[in-house]
């Protein structure tokens, strides 16, 4: 099973919701694995603290031009859709920043001039925090495409297993390799204006994508029914509400696990997995 | 005319609500730039109200003609994004994935048949807009869309043409959370980035790595930390890091329910002149005008 949590605006609670889900599964359940798909700024480990074993190098392949064998005919730049290639007097010049690996170049040119060599955009990182299977990705500072490195991190599902994808905030290209393949999204928001206003980009997300999905109110007020009218409006089935509590608050800026320090959540957490269970049919 | 970018690397530590006092302490004198194109929230306070609105179009997608498609499956082979493939085994003719492709265009060129369409692709729309505090400059990425990142130079440049025309002294942007494509594209060659993070583990650990990002790209950068009192000891932590770093430590803002209040009432904090909050936002937009003055 794979259970991605999301949510549009960041800072909602997508991690808080994702370390203590798998920790919460994981009393009960031997496979599961939390993998952090947040690549530019993964927060999971600061919470699960694992030990980490394994790393793989992820990297793109971009072309390097022979320019003995270049005659500039400016075929590769004119192909390029990135303007990763660009013609500077009589020369080709690369820009692998903008290269999304596609390989075009190196088949368009008639020379046969170019060829490709990877360059790293970061790594894979997997171990286990206790019981917990953990893999995250880390985006190296100044790359600019996280995709390729979030596949990389997917790769390490456990396909028998119970996976908890803690996906990046937003709505675009990164969140979309994160939750494409998901059997459902928890979205994570917070009753505030903004938090209901990207609810709703990420909710047109997943119904474009057609991923069964069901929303967290997050800092939930006793005397605020702002979501839950919201999620009528919308016709999406609220899983849980975890109250607005200081405690809650403090405990996460400490790095702690919300389960063991603040323990009224525990019933959240049952509530939101029976919630999932019922929609998943394994 | 400065460019100030309000970033964060962490979402959720109060980018838009600080751009949004900034927008009313800088108003009249400054143009708006939502450079957060896939959940923007700044329309949220400042109410725009839209004069222009331009289609975005970017990039290429490609589509299958399946009249001219033999099935050969060359383009199979070709995509390096796994974004073609037959629904099923005994399927003649294969389908493109338009959220897997990313516009590539090497199985339209190298299709045998001439049988791949390759048509520019609108990815959302652009608006210029008129606020209480001065024009504005934002935009909507379509759903699951590409080309965030040439979305947000787009805005960028229409918000820096649009405070040349009028003489502004700023343009303020805010950013999106994270250190990616949209990221580096409001952030580079910027006069000043504001880093707005807050004091918990995860704040602490995302403001380096955008802090590290703000260095690379050679931009200079103050930072100010969010809801300081939840947890004091970070905020030094968080605090001694800047010092050490060399970037301008700008301010902390306390911990309030003026944050909430102000966006349910589509306010921004500082137009709750009596709040500490507002205070707090003041002085920082203070030392930002410090800084650029000494420049």
């Amino acid at each position: 099973m794979k259970i991605a949590i999301a949510s549009g605006k960041g800072g909602t609670g997508k991690t808080t919701v994702s370390t203590n889900l798998a920790f919460f599964l994981c009393e009960v359940n031997d496979n599961v694995v939390y993998l952090d798909c947040d690549v530019e700024e993964p927060n999971g480990h600061l919470f699960l603290n694992p030990v980490l074993s394994e790393k793989i190098v992820s990297s793109i392949p971009v072309p390097v031009v022979d320019e003995s064998k270049c005659d500039i005919c400016g075929e590769c730049v004119r192909f390029c859709e990135y303007k990763a290639l660009v013609r500077l007097g009589k020369t080709v010049m690369v820009f692998p920043e903008l290269c999304h690996g596609c390989g075009g170049c190196t088949l368009v040119c008639p020379q046969h001039a170019i060829q490709e060599q990877p360059r790293e955009i970061g790594f894979v990182e997997s171990g286990n925090s206790g019981k917990i299977g953990f893999v995250h990705g880390r985006l190296n500072i100044g790359e600019a495409m996280s995709p390729p490195l979030i596949r990389g991190v997917l790769r390490q599902i456990h396909s028998d297993g119970v996976n908890i994808i803690d996906a990046p905030p937003g709505t675009s290209c990164p969140v979309i390799a994160s939750i494409r393949d998901v059997d459902f999204v928890v979205l994570v928001t917070e009753p505030t204006p903004f938090g209901l206003n990207d609810l709703g980009l990420a909710l047109d997300m997943v119904r474009e994508l057609g991923v069964p999905h069901g929303v967290v109110v997050n800092r939930a007020e006793e005397d605020n029914r702002d979501a839950e009218n919201f999620c009528e409006k919308k016709q999406v089935e609220i899983l849980t509400k975890i109250p607005d509590d200081r405690r809650i608050a403090e405990c996460y800026s400490k790095g702690g696990m919300i389960l063991k320090d603040v323990p009224d959540v525990r019933k959240n957490f049952e509530e939101l997995w029976n919630a999932i269970r019922k929609r998943v049919k394994e | 005319m400065k460019e100030i970018v309000i970033i964060s690397g962490k979402g959720g530590t109060g980018k838009t609500s600080i751009a949004a006092s900034f927008a009313s302490l800088a108003a009249e004198k400054a143009v708006f730039a939502d450079c957060d194109v896939d959940a923007a929230d700044l329309h949220l306070i400042l109410k725009p109200t839209i004069r222009q609105r331009t289609e975005f179009r970017s990039g290429h997608r490609a589509l299958i003609k399946s009249n001219l498609c033999t099935g050969c499956g060359r383009c199979i082979e070709l995509c390096r994004f796994e974004a073609i493939a037959k629904r099923k085994s005994d399927d003649k003719i294969p389908e493109i994935d338009p959220v897997a492709c990313e516009g590539c265009g090497v199985c339209v060129r190298f299709c045998p048949s001439q049988a791949i369409d390759f048509n520019e692709e609108v990815c959302g729309e652009w608006f210029i807009s008129d606020t209480r505090f001065g024009p504005m400059v934002h935009a909507k990425l379509g759903v699951a869309s590409e080309n965030s990142g040439r979305l947000v130079t787009l805005v960028r440049n229409e918000a820096k043409r649009v405070a040349k025309d009028k003489g502004a002294a700023y343009v303020l942007i805010d950013g999106s959370p994270g250190i990616g494509c949209p990221v580096i594209a409001s952030l580079t060659a910027t006069s000043l980035a504001l880093i707005v993070t807050e004091p918990t583990v995860s704040g602490n650990h995302d403001f380096r790595r955008i802090a590290g990002l703000t260095r690379r790209l050679g931009v200079p950068a103050m930072v100010c930390v969010n809801k300081w009192d939840i947890n004091p000891e970070k905020t030094e932590e968080i605090k001694a890091y800047a010092l050490q770093e060399g970037l301008t430590f700008a301010g902390m803002v306390q911990y309030g329910k003026t944050a909430t209040i102000a966006q349910r009432a589509e306010k921004c904090i500082v137009e709750f002149p009596d709040s500490k909050m507002a205070a707090d936002i003041k002085n920082i937009w203070v030392k930002v005008n410090e800084w650029l003055k000494k420049q």
